[in-house]
């Protein structure tokens, strides 16, 4: 018996349903292997995460402040991977736009009307971050420079800055040496809707609705898939492949940036260290499991902080590393990789067919 | 060219075989009585919606060359993979010494001593010489010893002239450095036979000269070669025996010296005519497109079109003959704005549209149907709604202030269907799922749809089987009836003749000669495209070598 994968016919709708599904459950499955290991009911365990996540109100809404800005940055990502361009700076692109916000809202209150502050800060802050992707994708299309490269580089240079900043000329001088700057005035504070969960969850939203829109029903979205797929094909249809790369990198770089305005208009209220949790690097993942669908992506975003949260809560509750949800995260991604092979493929078994008797060693001289 | 060079070209040949002694009467003695060093017999390769090889026989002697001659997707390079162990036959025996032979893998059949240099090169760019010759031998130590494998090659190099130094860097060389590497490859891992694929094609004329000597040079050491090619006068230069494949039948076994380029022309075309198109007396309207002494550079720099002049009138179809890499694949993208040109000028409905960019020229009116279909025509993950779609999205009623009107599409792409008769199980269907006459046909449709006034089509029935063939035949001659000027390239001779209205033959970027298609027969065409000029009935041979 032999095992071969035999190509579908057409990419099978049952499939691509049940790959994310089933491959939730096997992750659940592979990690309680490892809690069992360490010595820890799974079932309990999971039981604790899930309250951890969504047992209360409070609880579920430190969810969403997680969830937001991988809602933000997961839709950057996901519209510079369907442009096959692997942006791996949203966790630099949020931190500028941080950066900008905090500028706005430190040093222009003096010269602009109060109201005018925070809509300000959201422009600059989206402008700074279109700005940190617009470099590494100018240089893509005019010096073909590899982008992975570009990108993760520029999130060094942008964390670095922001350091910097709260560190150095920026610091709070009444701040005890916490390393942040002093706290925005309140008119630059985004208003918070529950708990700690701001507007940032509106935008996100209506952010993904308009993207699903303009990438699925405009000519537009539809110029960046060709391009995605075949860039050969794109450009002998007279597709501007260049112009077309750098305006999808200009919107990606925005919505990160829009994250990082989000983070400190909306929590922190003030630039201080620990900006982002890595939520730049988490949304490559919730981009990929959400197959690059913004819809998608908004579920996948709440999950992922869901176990970003819950993490926390079963360290808090059961002594557990609170690395727990990241080892959860990354089981996520494997079978779901794994599992998007049979949406393309399906699996037949055949009998071996008969091998010709003579051997090659026998002949061989 | 003048037929002074035939004679010296000839006594290459004949050089090779008086430098294996007394061979002549003796040699064929006793080569009745050794067993052939390679067999196949009744070879058979499938693959969906074509056979490859239908079986094929083959028999290489010690110290022989093997020509195998044959159109493109005539079947050459896939039984020679077969051979190497790429593939595997559905059918058919391998007999390697006269035993038989399981090739499963390339390493099965380097150690039966059968080596290929394939059309691409299969080296490591950022690694020396000497590392690439080793690279996955299987006895080597833990840490090879570099000197002693250097001084091997050059031992070897020096042997049969293969001037290439073991520590440059693969990166560094240029094709031809990078063949004698690949050719160096197999004879250090004591490769007996050797499979070599269109290894002239990358070659300059005088690089070409080069590695017929070295060929010689191992066949006289009883080495054998099998090179796989579509040029006549390399058949004649090189080999011993030629064997003709045709649509992956074998056609014919000859003797080299016992044939003539015209014959193998005839041989390799396919004689009769398959079917008739219905061709209806044309009357040719105004000039649609018009080169005027149009020249281009490919990619390494180096001149690919040296000045091409022609016009093609509305309801005309103007036929390109030519071997592959005569310049083809640069006037396809020099009209379609994918390649700058570097003199002349392309008019098109009188309006210059040199190095104008693809957009532009769509918008003229321009449809093209690539060479590539897989790598230019079609986006493999997307719907074949969304592939029939490519060209027209940009206009009303599929699109309305840049909102897309996804019913609309879905309706042209299901008439389209209808009308193309595309095989595939629904609109949404991924184009990737498509066999490649399917994928032909949804390229055929969109193109065929947007056009509006100048086709081009760049061997648009490649790799066809006969019924969609004769389709694209008759969808072309059904456009020019309705004015459509059709810019066709071809290397299917008959299809240039049935189909065309003028046949111009593209050699070494020029036009060798245009000749009304009623007066062009296959054999002048094989000729013309093989370098050969036309003197009205004066026959020249003038080989390229």
């Amino acid at each position: 018996m032999r095992l071969v994968f035999e190509k579908r016919k057409t990419r099978s709708r049952k499939a691509i349903f049940l790959v994310p599904l089933v491959s939730f459950f096997i992750s659940l499955v592979l990690t309680a292997i490892l809690l069992t290991i360490f010595k820890s009911n799974p079932l309990i365990t999971y039981a604790a995460m899930f309250q951890g996540a969504f047992g209360s109100w409070p609880n579920f809404t430190e969810t969403l402040v997680k969830a937001i800005p991988l809602m933000l940055t997961g839709l950057g990502v996901l519209i510079a991977f369907r442009l096959k361009f692997w942006n791996i700076g949203a966790e630099g692109q949020l931190t500028y736009g941080g950066i900008a916000a905090a500028w706005v809202a430190l040093f222009w209150s003096p010269f602009l009307p109060p109201w005018m502050v925070l809509p300000t800060a959201i422009i600059i802050g989206m402008l700074a971050g279109a700005l940190w992707a617009g470099i590494p994708a100018f240089l893509k299309v005019r010096l073909n420079v590899d982008e992975v490269l570009t990108t993760l580089m520029l999130n060094y240079v942008a964390i670095l800055f922001a350091e910097h900043l709260y560190y150095g000329p920026w610091r709070d001088p009444k701040g005890f040496g916490f390393p942040g700057t002093p706290s925005f005035p309140e008119f630059a504070w985004l208003p918070r809707i529950a708990g700690r969960a701001h507007m940032g969850l509106i935008f996100a939203l209506v952010l993904a609705l308009l993207a699903w829109f303009f990438l699925n029903r405009t000519r537009w979205g539809f110029e960046l898939e060709v391009i995605g797929n075949n860039p050969s094909a794109a450009q002998s249809q007279g597709i501007k492949i260049a112009k077309n790369i750098m305006i999808g990198l200009l919107i990606a770089g925005a919505l990160s940036g829009l994250a990082g305005v989000c983070e400190v208009t909306g929590i922190s209220r003030r630039l201080q260290q620990g900006l982002s949790i890595g939520y730049g690097y988490t949304a490559i993942i919730v981009a990929w499991l959400a197959q690059l669908n913004p819809i998608a992506a908004i579920f996948v975003a709440v999950l992922i902080a869901a176990l970003l949260v819950g993490g926390d809560q079963v360290q808090m509750m059961m002594g557990l590393p609170a690395a727990m949800g990241l080892v959860l995260q990354g089981m996520l991604l494997f079978p779901m990789l794994a599992g998007s092979l049979f949406t393309e493929y399906k699996i037949r078994f055949i009998k071996q067919t008969k091998i010709a008797n003579a051997s090659t060693e026998q002949l061989a001289s | 060219m003048s037929s002074d060079s035939h004679p010296s070209a000839k006594r290459l040949t004949i050089n090779a075989y008086s430098e294996r002694g007394l061979l002549g009467f003796v040699g064929n003695q006793i080569r009745d009585m050794q067993p052939p060093i390679l067999e196949m017999k009744g070879i058979t390769k499938r693959f969906p919606n074509v056979v490859a090889n239908d079986q094929v026989d083959l028999e290489l002697h010690s110290g022989e060359v093997l020509a195998l001659l044959g159109e493109n997707g005539a079947g050459k390079s896939s039984l020679m993979n077969i051979l190497a162990g790429l593939y595997r036959a559905d059918e058919g025996e391998i007999f390697i010494r006269g035993k038989q032979a399981d090739i499963n893998s390339p390493r099965d059949a380097m150690r039966l001593g059968i080596g290929m240099v394939h059309q691409n090169f299969m080296l490591v760019g950022p690694m020396t010489v000497a590392e690439n010759i080793i690279l996955g031998m299987s006895d080597l130590s833990f840490i090879p010893d570099m000197g002693a494998v250097s001084n091997r090659i050059r031992e070897l190099s020096e042997r049969y002239s293969l001037k290439v130094d073991p520590e440059s860097y693969i990166w560094h060389l240029s094709v031809g450095e990078q063949q004698r590497v690949e050719i160096l490859k197999l004879i250090y891992r004591g490769a007996e036979i050797l499979i070599l694929d269109e290894p002239t094609a990358v070659l300059t004329p005088q690089e070409s000269k080069d590695l017929n000597a070295v060929i010689h040079q191992m066949t006289s050491e009883g080495k054998s070669a099998i090179f796989i090619t579509h040029k006549m006068d390399e058949v004649i230069a090189f080999s011993d025996w030629v064997r003709v494949l045709n649509k992956g039948r074998l056609v014919t076994v000859k003797k080299t010296r016992e044939t003539n380029p015209q014959e193998l022309a005839r041989l390799m075309v396919g004689r009769d005519v398959l079917f008739r198109l219905e061709k209806k007396p044309r009357v040719p309207g105004n000039p649609v497109l018009e080169l005027q002494n149009v020249q281009a550079i490919d990619d390494k720099g180096l001149p690919a079109l040296r000045g091409i002049s022609v016009h093609i009138c509305s309801g005309e179809i103007l036929g390109i003959a030519g071997v592959a890499g005569n310049g083809q694949e640069q006037l396809v993208e020099v009209l379609t704005g994918l390649r700058n040109t570097t003199g002349g000028k392309i008019l098109i409905f009188g309006e210059e549209t040199s190095n104008k960019t693809p957009l532009e020229i769509i918008n003229c009116g321009v449809s093209c149907i690539p060479a590539d279909r897989i790598a230019r025509g079609i986006a493999g993950d997307m719907s074949v709604a969304s592939n029939l779609a490519m060209k027209c999205y940009r206009k009303p009623p599929l699109v309305k202030k840049g909102v897309l009107h996804p019913s609309r599409i879905l309706d042209l792409a299901r008439r389209m269907i209808d009308m193309f008769r595309i095989d595939t199980p629904t609109p949404q269907t991924h184009a990737k799922f498509l066999s490649g006459g399917n994928i032909q046909k949804i390229i055929l449709a969109r193109e065929i749809d947007a056009c509006r006034g100048l086709l081009i089509a760049a061997y648009p029935s490649r790799g066809l089987d006969v019924g969609a063939t004769e389709f694209v035949r008759n969808q072309m001659i059904e456009q020019a009836e309705a004015g459509t000027a059709i810019l066709l390239i071809s290397e299917d001779l008959e299809e240039l003749v049935t189909v065309a209205d003028r046949i111009a033959v593209l050699f070494e970027g020029r036009f060798i000669g245009i000749l009304p298609s009623d007066e062009a027969d296959i054999e002048r065409l094989g000729l013309m495209m093989a370098g050969v000029k036309q003197n009205n009935s004066d026959l020249n041979y003038a080989p390229s070598l």
